[in-house]
């Protein structure tokens, strides 16, 4: 175990950015999502949740893939560069953490994603311990420990200092540095977090049920039509969310060629799932449905039981029809044929 | 309100209710559509924010007719959608419901209230029981929504029924912090500008809730216009997208304010909208869209009074 006091990060954080590429939770205009950190950056570690999950530092909402360019009779195609150096995320929290994870199932599987492998190989995750879960916080429901959140370094804000646990070689390199801690400390505030996540009110969902073998009875589920009716579409609740992980490629006309970009998608939209026949999804109800039972039963049919929710609450905070996961387990779950 | 409901559901004068319903957090309030079954779960209190009258539009296909709760904001929607024609007024009971300003949770937030278990109205004070313990706000009027420090005023614009009194919530000159965009120089605005813009998710939240964005099927969702786009291809699209919506908009947004208050990245996008009204209302002459059905607005009508284009360019928008 080693410590920093909170008013030296500044210093740690100037450090590992003379190397390599540093994100963390940075607020601008207002709002704290992961950014790249420069000394000029208001770093909040004291925000719990970014806007945004820390996913966008693996999977970003856009990138480039491929460029053509067109030339009299040639074209030219060149692929986007992939990531080639390490960096850092700095102070993810243990929902977000296990996400990548989550995301891992996906994209690391045959056929590999290429880019979202390259970055994973070289980001170094440092969590930060949940001093202060918020209300729509459930991680606990999927074997999270907010107290415990893992990665290749973990850190717990004890008071004015800032402890940090390495679990790994790349973690214990970046902080081979700082000065040598007693853990006693760090003990008692886990206590006290687990203390808390005990008495979240959303902490002992009954996820009974929620499995391949019970497919067709949600599906069929009445509730569906009174859970979507107020949901307005939007995809607010897929963008913040550090599991979703459905994005869409398309071309941009750049006038002497095509630049081939992928982004974020959302199963909420009208033109997700659209074919050259029709979309198949034709209601909000169809839209909505396809979410949480993809988060709920056709990812944990397909990857040994394993949710693809980490309780992070996001969409519980940020929808603005106050729709989420949790109204879903609650009104779905708990039943068994 | 319920009474009247179940009244109105068991004359067989509608067949259905918009209104609200608690969600999973205590203070959560969801719009839903109610029959005789289960009406009694409506609830109407500080915390309904969401505006209804934009339901309306998917409601019209439906056999008989809606009852719907309109606060004074709401009406304005609710008139400008029907001279749009998306509601029949054939098939809706509108009834007027009074308002005292809605609760924003996120400025509770904001004040350092963590780990919101519950909010209880008490007179002007909240009492907000939390994880962390119990915090009192005194006056409710430090954490309404944005959208009820810039009110019309207690007045609904619909005729019809009325249940409860209404407060005016309004707090000084809604075009004030226009003005102070006005005067910045180009450079520092459209720095502000990028800086709330590029925070934008592109969720479309604001679109989809927007009674003013009623179209069938936007243009940015049409993959026949060329330009449907879900991410922007460069950070600078997202900025133009508001852009166009607010254009888009303009002459028929009634300053409703459900855009700024359902962005997840609080971008306060009815700055964008209320500069078109200020701009109407000095080239034009007052205007409030929805403040009747069937009005039309300056930008779609002509009058031998309106200057020329380029004279408003010239006169810096002064009416003559
Ligand atoms: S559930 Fe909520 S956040 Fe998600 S699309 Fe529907 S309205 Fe938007
Ligand atoms: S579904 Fe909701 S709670 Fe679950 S991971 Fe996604 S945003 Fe978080
Ligand atoms: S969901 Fe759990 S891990 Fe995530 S922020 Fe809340 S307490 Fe922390
Ligand atoms: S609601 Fe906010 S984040 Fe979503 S599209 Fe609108 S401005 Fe962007």
């Amino acid at each position: 175990m080693k410590k920093i006091s909170l008013n030296a990060l500044g210093a740690l954080f100037a450090k590992i950015a003379s190397t390599m590429k540093l994100y963390a939770p940075i607020e601008k205009a207002g709002q704290v999502d992961f950014y790249e950190w420069n000394e000029s950056e208001k770093v909040r570690l004291d925000v719990l949740k970014t806007v945004k999950s820390a996913k966008d530092v693996f999977f970003p909402q856009v990138e480039d893939l491929l460029k053509f360019r067109v030339e009299g009779k040639s074209i030219e195609m060149n692929e986007a560069p992939k990531c080639e150096d390490d960096f850092v995320v700095f102070g993810v929290r243990g929902c977000d953490a296990r996400s990548f994870e989550l995301l891992d199932r996906v994209f690391l599987v045959d056929p590999r994603d290429e880019f979202y492998a390259a970055r994973r190989a070289h980001g170094i995750i440092v969590t930060l311990a949940c001093g202060a879960p918020e209300e729509s916080c459930f991680c606990t429901n999927f074997g999270i420990d907010p107290a415990n959140p893992g990665g290749d370094a973990s850190a717990w804000i004890v008071g004015e200092e800032l402890y940090i646990e390495p679990h790994t070689e790349r973690g214990a390199a970046l902080i081979a540095d700082l000065e040598d801690a007693d853990a006693s400390s760090v003990e008692a505030a886990k206590k006290e977090i687990s203390a808390i996540a005990e008495r979240l009110p959303f902490a002992n969902l009954d996820l009974t049920g929620f499995d391949g073998e019970h497919l067709m009875e949600k599906f069929d589920d009445p509730a569906w039509e009174r859970l979507s009716k107020a949901c307005l579409g939007c995809g607010t609740c897929t963008f913040v969310c550090p599991t979703c992980q459905c994005y869409d490629i398309r071309d941009f006309d750049t006038g002497h060629g095509v630049t081939r970009y992928r982004c974020w998608d959302s199963c909420m939209y009208s033109d997700f799932t659209l074919m050259a026949a029709e979309n198949s999804r034709h209601t909000q109800l169809q839209r909505f449905r396809q979410r949480f039972m993809h988060k709920l039963v056709y990812f944990p049919s397909n990857n040994d039981g394993l949710y693809s929710c980490v309780g992070c609450g996001r969409c519980v905070a940020k929808c603005p029809q106050n729709l989420n996961i949790v109204k879903v387990i609650k009104a779905l779950g708990g039943k068994k044929a | 309100m319920i009474e009247r409901a179940r009244e109105l559901l068991a004359s067989g004068e509608v067949n259905r209710v918009l209104a609200w319903e608690k969600g999973e957090n205590d203070f959560d309030r969801t719009p839903a559509v109610f029959t005789a079954d289960n009406v009694d779960s409506l609830v109407y209190d500080g915390l309904c924010g969401p505006n209804l009258s934009k339901y309306l539009v998917g409601e019209m296909e439906k056999e008989g007719k809606i009852l719907v709760f309109l606060k004074p904001c709401d009406s304005y929607s609710y008139n400008q959608l029907a001279t749009e024609h998306r509601i029949d007024l054939e098939k809706v009971v509108p009834i007027a419901v009074g308002c005292r300003g809605k609760i924003d949770v996120e400025k509770l937030r904001a004040k350092g209230i963590k780990g919101i278990l519950s909010v209880t109205e008490d007179g002007d004070k909240l009492l907000v029981k939390t994880l962390y313990g119990d915090a009192v706000v005194e006056n409710r009027k430090e954490v309404l929504l944005d959208k009820c420090l810039a009110c019309k005023g207690k007045e609904h614009v619909v005729e019809c029924e009325v249940i409860g009194e209404s407060e005016d919530t309004t707090e000084g000159d809604k075009f004030g912090i226009v003005a102070k965009l006005e005067a910045m120089t180009p450079d520092e605005r459209f720095a502000f500008w990028r800086g709330e813009l590029s925070k934008c998710i592109r969720c479309n939240a604001c679109r989809n809730v927007c009674p003013a964005c009623s179209c069938v099927k936007c243009v940015f969702d049409n993959p026949n216009t060329g330009v449907a786009n879900k991410a922007a291809a460069d950070d600078f699209e997202e900025n133009m997208f508001h852009i166009i919506r607010a254009f888009h908009v303009a002459g028929r947004c009634t300053d409703c304010g459900e855009c700024s208050r359902v962005c997840p990245q609080h971008i306060p996008l009815h700055l964008l909208n209320r500069k078109f009204i200020k701009d109407i209302n000095e080239i034009y002459g007052g205007y409030q869209a929805g403040a009747e059905i069937g009005q039309r607005h300056p930008l779609e009508n002509f009058d031998k009074g309106d200057c020329e284009p380029s004279v408003v360019h010239v006169r810096g928008g002064a009416r003559k």
